[in-house]
């Protein structure tokens, strides 16, 4: 694996939650005119990981696990609370830590009628950045807009037509062409084919598949979806209540997964079932903790069947438990370092 | 065995502006007591069309304009109004997609279990206090006496979905159309649901119509599957068999389509093009446009044939060797 590409390094995001009138004159009648200290949502906790360059990153995770919020911090759209993402060694963020100042990540958002303004021709809404970051003069704004519709499988005389003209995958595509017209060297996909049809799902997935090649992007793909990630990606880390759990290549992960919860996540997926057998389903019991009120200790300890009294006190690090393979889990690096002796 | 359900030649249209908009146009099915019957199709096919037809929730402009829904010997397309709602929720009950709309935020559990209760019949407090605590624990909620006067907000959304399946339980229906109810949900939840459902279905005898996108849910679940496309069902057989050997082109493209069947970060061999508009659907063959296998023929639109135990709409079926 070459040098790291995009580096997030013990990267937190809180949100605070501001009280409802009714609970601030709550806390004011009882605490004697002093309010309490804002509930904070803790979605994204100490997370560092790096990207290689030309690398395809998997992050799964159920929703509410601060994937998407990870994503957008590596995109530079949200600061982080605390720690730092550089690309290439430089920051993302300016010298104030604010303002996004780089037009080298691009994201690509789940919706593609939301994430599309509907009152903007294609055309317009694909050159606009480009133009702003001088990419491309604005009289050949008309050529590089073709290019790019081309690119993504459109047919170029669509750049004068609004999005509604469009279906949920082509309005994907024209999302995926706005992104790459910025000629971005990190790609960040979030849920891009969640919305999507299987049959242009499928279209999708092998549009992804040959931008990477052509292009030779490095993309974090964010998706639900385990068997997405496995035909695309090469290294997939798996997010629980804010914190990456495991992190491996991708095929020794589905192959022998060493968290838990990746191990809980991956039996839960249905498969096809081809023959008279009867699916035996091992879900995970109970329900994903609270981001504003996370348990002690290991998150997952209180679903976990393997939980033992550590788990309750001590939060696990992520730990290389094998060559590219991290988790973050007491009970699985006690069994390698039992193995190893 | 006579058959629970046999719809017949059902066509459900929406008459627009634009003209008649075709989203059910002759569906046929049976389902024997007990049975689970997947309805498999992507967005626009009709699948929850035609569930919201077998329980007449369709609004103008729709209209079912053709065929007979023979449920429990009446046709539920002719009754009226009045008999209809003696059916529904009764014998026939429904479970949406989305359980944060189809659950009224300002009425506790309770109260609307109440009123599902009591649109069928008189029943003292008590009562429905026990039934609804019944149902309750059957779907999987723990502690559910203490949870009767909780508001939906307060539940997660799996928990929420439970309490939509407990009240189309309350009346022990002979026959359940669940419409996509693990769509909005996560893959550790829908887990769990699924496991609960078929458990459920098994222990209570309850026919279930699953309708789905999702090719891998329903075959985890149903005993048979039937396939829609652009307001048709193209192929319905036994699941395994439809699954493992597909005779229908369509029904192949869809099982290519899915990832798990193509070595990683080979290409998917996807459908081409996009379902056709239902406004303008071609004549003949709906999926001929996109199908490798259609001719001049296909500009006839196929009748559904018999093939076994699979029965499917097209002139060109695939060999019934495996895939």
């Amino acid at each position: 694996m070459s040098a790291p590409f995009l580096v997030a390094t013990s990267v937190s995001k809180r949100f605070s939650q501001p009280p409802t009138w009714g609970e601030r004159l709550a806390q004011r009648l009882r605490n004697r005119g002093r309010a309490d200290p804002p509930r904070l949502v803790h979605a994204v906790e100490s997370v560092s990981l790096s990207i290689a360059r030309g690398e395809v990153l998997g992050l799964v995770g159920e929703s509410g696990c601060g994937k998407s919020t990870l994503g957008r911090i590596l995109t530079g759209i949200l600061p982080p609370t605390e720690g730092s993402v550089r690309l290439d060694g430089r920051s993302i963020m300016d010298a104030d830590g604010r303002r996004k100042i780089d037009r080298r990540v691009q994201m690509v958002f789940q919706n593609p009628y939301a994430s599309l303004n509907p009152r903007i021709r294609v055309g317009r809404a694909i050159a606009e950045g480009p133009v702003a970051h001088g990419l491309v003069p604005s009289h050949g704004a008309r050529a590089y807009v073709a290019d790019w519709l081309s690119c993504v499988g459109l047919d170029p005389a669509c750049a004068g037509r609004y999005p509604h003209q469009f279906s949920g995958g082509q309005r994907q595509r024209i999302a995926i062409a706005r992104a790459l017209a910025m000629q971005p060297e990190v790609l960040v996909c979030d849920e891009p084919v969640a919305s999507l049809d299987v049959s242009i799902q499928a279209q999708i997935i092998n549009l992804f598949l040959r931008l990477r090649r052509e292009l030779s992007l490095t993309m974090l793909f964010i998706s639900h979806d385990l068997g997405v990630v496995r035909h695309l990606c090469d290294r997939v880390a798996v997010m629980y209540l804010g914190r990456i759990v495991e992190s491996s290549p991708t095929e020794p992960l589905y192959e022998s997964p060493q968290h838990p919860y990746t191990r809980a996540l991956l039996a839960s997926v249905p498969a096809l079932r081809l023959d008279e057998s009867v699916v035996t389903f091992r879900p995970i019991a109970g329900e994903l903790p609270s981001p504003l009120d996370p348990p002690s200790g290991c998150a997952f300890h209180a679903r976990c069947p393997l939980a033992e009294p550590r788990c309750l006190a001590e939060i696990p690090l992520l730990e290389p438990l094998a060559p590219g393979r991290d988790a973050a889990c007491h009970v699985a690096a006690a069994r390698i370092a039992a193995a190893a002796v | 065995m006579t058959p629970l359900l046999e719809v017949t030649d059902l066509a459900t249209h929406f008459l627009t502006r634009a003209g008649a908009m075709k989203a059910v146009d002759g569906v046929s099915f049976q389902l024997a007591p007990g049975q689970v019957l997947g309805l498999v199709g992507e967005s626009g096919s009709g699948k929850t069309v035609t569930g919201f037809s077998l329980l007449r929730l369709i609004e103008p402009p729709g209209r079912i304009v053709r065929g007979a829904i023979r449920f429990e010997g009446q046709d539920l397309a002719a009754l009226d109004e009045r008999a209809m709602r003696r059916v529904r929720g009764k014998r026939l009950s429904m479970v949406f997609q989305d359980p944060m709309m189809t659950l009224n935020p300002v009425l506790t559990i309770l109260q609307q279990m109440t009123l599902a209760l009591r649109a069928h019949g008189r029943l003292p407090l008590p009562r429905i206090k026990d039934r609804c605590v019944e149902v309750l624990t059957l779907v999987g909620i723990p502690g559910a006496a203490g949870r009767l006067d909780a508001y939906p907000h307060e539940f997660s959304g799996g928990m929420r979905q439970r309490v939509a399946i407990a009240i189309a339980l309350l009346h022990e229906p002979s026959l359940i159309v669940a419409d996509e109810p693990t769509t909005a949900l996560d893959v550790s939840v829908q887990a769990q649901i699924l496991a609960e459902m078929r458990d459920l279905v098994g222990r209570l005898g309850t026919s279930l119509i699953w309708i789905s996108h999702d090719l891998a849910t329903v075959s985890s679940l149903a005993d048979r599957i039937a396939v829609m496309y652009a307001g048709r069902i193209v192929e319905q057989g036994p699941t395994s068999q439809l699954l493992r050997r597909p005779r229908h082109p369509y029904t192949r493209g869809l099982l290519d389509s899915l990832p798990s069947r193509t070595p990683p970060g080979r290409e998917l061999p996807h459908i081409p093009g996009m379902m056709p508009s239902l406004l303008a659907l071609p004549p003949g063959c709906a999926y001929a446009p996109r199908c490798p296998r259609a001719d001049a023929r296909c500009a006839a639109a196929p009748e559904p044939t018999a093939l076994g135990a699979v029965v499917l709409r097209c002139h060109h079926p695939l060999e019934a060797s495996a895939s």
